[in-house]
């Protein structure tokens, strides 16, 4: 090939070609293939559901309508409600456990790279085995609950992984009066930051927005119902040692993310603080935890797909039946491959492929745009 | 850390920094304890009663057991990691060597082509890809989860050279090209000689994902080609288990990629760092 070519591009597009094919297939012609199926009937008849060329009939979002609406997927909606629930107390508990252990660590104690090794090891361990050793450690009658007899108080009873109880329960038919308060809320605090910056038609056009959307929720909305009967769902008490386990594991991760945020910011800026006079205190919380906002919502963004995404170590954890620890993930895999219900599952793929695009996308578009700004 | 000292790191802190630590490491290191000690156990002295002390004896047998019911499936495990992580590797070398210096128009809308892969639930293609393995006569084999995660490791794989590459001077190459050399001359001479520390952090990563990866495994592969991952979901899930066999596994299962971290750690995080924070 001529220099010319290389110079050109064309020599370069070609070497990049094979892995553009091979992501245009696995990744985009895939994910088109899944929109699809998920618009089609197929699995609703089991005779066609593992014909090697099913008959497939086109039923537009009916398979989006019954996960939502319909009578006998309620199972799915608890998924939501769970995967909602679990993703922010896991991304909570990883933060604020992150950020402890880097600011401890960043402060240089004797020991700090063994500490930082303890604290990131369970990152390097497969979601299998993390979830293999707690099923161990979560026993009802052991593990944990048995921590207290070392110190000679009572055994915890808590039923970590099958507990059903619930918690913080709510109608999801009442969900599309839920969805317009909080985008109420939402325009009323736009309005707020734009009066502030001084811009008031933007401030007018959200204030007005806001309570259009307000009334029509606390009037007509309110007999908009999704369902028609009230279901109840709401954070089931069994994640919780699902949380426990998974913060283990990512914990360190969050922390490793701080520290290389820490590391960037100037020694000078922390001895300037401290000689006007600033406590320690209020150097973390007025100086570094702002300048690590960057880092904060980079970890956000990556433990919030993750979570959205968790399977391994459920399945691991409390294996795939266990009703009350359930996750969207799981359920496309029991409804696919043992249900054969292909289209729900195909459904299910796509509604978590939509939530994990939600927060990526915006993600991927900044952090090319910073690069390309720098 | 550049004029960083002790003293000042002591004065005045809100928080003791020791007990917390401590308190910290115990959390980290219950569950490496708990394994441990059930692992050594004669499987009739385990009761939930007693999980918390020590065996009363060694018993390494368990280990041994797990082992030789293991043994090939941890063999399908390093030959899947090793020959797809090898693959992806250099694939996604050459793609960031272009991708940096022979940057085109429109290769950087190509780059985020290719990196939402990365990010994707694979529960939105797995019903497609079960079909395409199994039509192209790879469902079973480790063959077709070799490919799998070739392909979905390429977006990390190039992010990683790409970065890695962008700091290489461009006079570098551009003083090797008027010496003559060409794409694949540059690329021999030049770049590849210095990739090593890319390389470094990709192998790791790469192995270490392929190696604990479950949702693949489990979808895609026979008793025959199963990996590590999916053999110890399936031991530990049943009922009844003695738990000495599980936390034996589970240790086994861990090994290679808990000694790659205490190996490269340094690597380790890296790689970390740049599937997070890009740019």
């Amino acid at each position: 090939m001529k220099r010319a070519t290389w110079k050109s591009g064309i020599g370069g597009f070609l070497v990049l070609l094979p892995s553009l094919a091979l992501l245009a297939v696995f990744v985009y012609w895939f994910i088109a293939k899944t929109v699809y199926s998920s618009l089609t009937d197929w699995g609703r008849d089991p005779a066609q559901a593992l014909a090697l060329k099913p008959v497939l009939r086109f039923i537009g979002l009916d398979n989006y309508r019954e996960l939502f609406t319909g009578l006998i997927d309620g199972r799915f909606r608890q998924d939501m409600v769970s995967t909602l629930f679990f993703t922010f107390f896991f991304i909570l508990g990883c933060l604020s456990l992150g950020l402890v252990l880097a600011i401890l660590v960043d402060r240089k104690p004797r020991g700090e790279g063994l500490f930082r090794s303890i604290f990131l090891f369970p990152f390097s361990l497969s979601f299998v085995v993390t979830g293999t050793i707690w099923r161990w450690l979560l026993q009802p009658k052991g593990g944990i609950n048995r921590l207290p007899t070392l110190v000679g108080l009572p055994p915890g009873d808590f039923a970590w992984l099958t507990s059903r109880q619930q918690v913080w329960r709510f109608d999801w038919s009442l969900l599309p009066l839920f969805f317009a308060l909080l985008l109420a809320l939402l325009f009323a605090f736009l309005a707020l930051s734009a009066l502030r910056a001084g811009r008031r038609r933007g401030a007018g056009i959200a204030a007005v927005s806001a309570l259009l959307l307000g009334l029509w929720a606390l009037g007509p909305g309110r007999s908009l119902k999704l369902l028609d009967f009230p279901e109840l769902h709401g954070f089931n008490l069994a994640f919780i040692g699902i949380l426990v386990a998974a913060i283990w594991q990512m914990a360190g991760y969050t922390m490793a993310l701080y520290l290389a945020g820490l590391r960037g910011i100037p020694e000078e800026l922390r001895e300037a603080a401290l000689v006007d006079g600033a406590t320690e205190w209020q150097i973390h919380t007025r100086i570094i935890l702002p300048l690590l906002a960057p880092v904060t919502l980079s970890a956000m963004i990556i433990l919030g797909h993750i979570s959205l995404k968790i399977f391994d170590l459920v399945f691991a954890m409390a294996g795939p039946d266990n009703g009350s620890t359930d996750v969207p993930a799981l359920l496309m895999f029991i409804t696919t491959f043992r249900g054969n219900q292909f289209a729900k599952g195909a459904a299910i793929g796509v509604i978590l492929l939509v939530l994990v695009a939600v927060i990526i996308l915006p993600y991927l578009r900044s952090q090319l745009r910073r690069e390309e700004l720098s | 850390m550049r004029g960083r000292t002790r003293g000042r790191a002591r004065a005045s802190q809100p928080w003791p920094t020791y007990p917390v630590l401590a308190a910290a490491t115990c959390f980290f290191l219950l569950p490496v304890y708990m394994m441990l000690v059930t692992a050594l156990k004669q499987p009739i002295d385990i009761n939930l009663d007693t999980a918390w002390s020590l065996p009363a004896s060694l018993n390494w047998s368990s280990f041994s057991q797990a082992l030789a019911a293991f043994l090939p499936k941890l063999r399908n495990s390093f030959v899947l990691a090793i020959s797809a992580t090898a693959i992806s590797a250099l694939l996604g070398s050459l793609n960031g060597y272009v991708l940096s210096k022979w940057a085109f128009p429109g290769s950087r809308a190509l780059f985020a082509f290719m990196l939402f892969g990365m990010f994707i639930p694979y529960q939105a293609i797995l019903i497609p890809l079960f079909g395409f393995i199994k039509a192209i006569g790879l469902y079973g084999s480790i063959w077709g989860l070799v490919l799998v995660h070739v392909v979905y490791g390429l977006p990390i794989t190039t992010l990683i050279f790409r970065n890695y590459y962008a700091e290489i001077p461009d006079s570098l190459v551009e003083s090797t090209q008027i010496d003559g050399a060409g794409f694949f001359g540059i690329y021999r001479w030049v770049v590849f000689p210095l990739s090593m520390p890319a390389f470094v952090v990709v192998v790791i990563w790469q192995f270490t994902q392929i190696w604990n990866e479950f949702l693949f495994a489990v979808s895609l592969s026979n008793p025959g080609s199963q990996p590590i991952t999916v053999a110890l979901a399936q031991l530990s899930g049943g009922e009844a288990v003695k738990w000495n066999l599980p936390m034996a596994g589970a240790l086994l299962a861990a090994l290679p990629t808990l000694l790659v971290y205490v190996l490269f750690g340094k690597y380790f995080i890296r790689g970390l760092l740049a599937g997070s924070v890009k740019g």
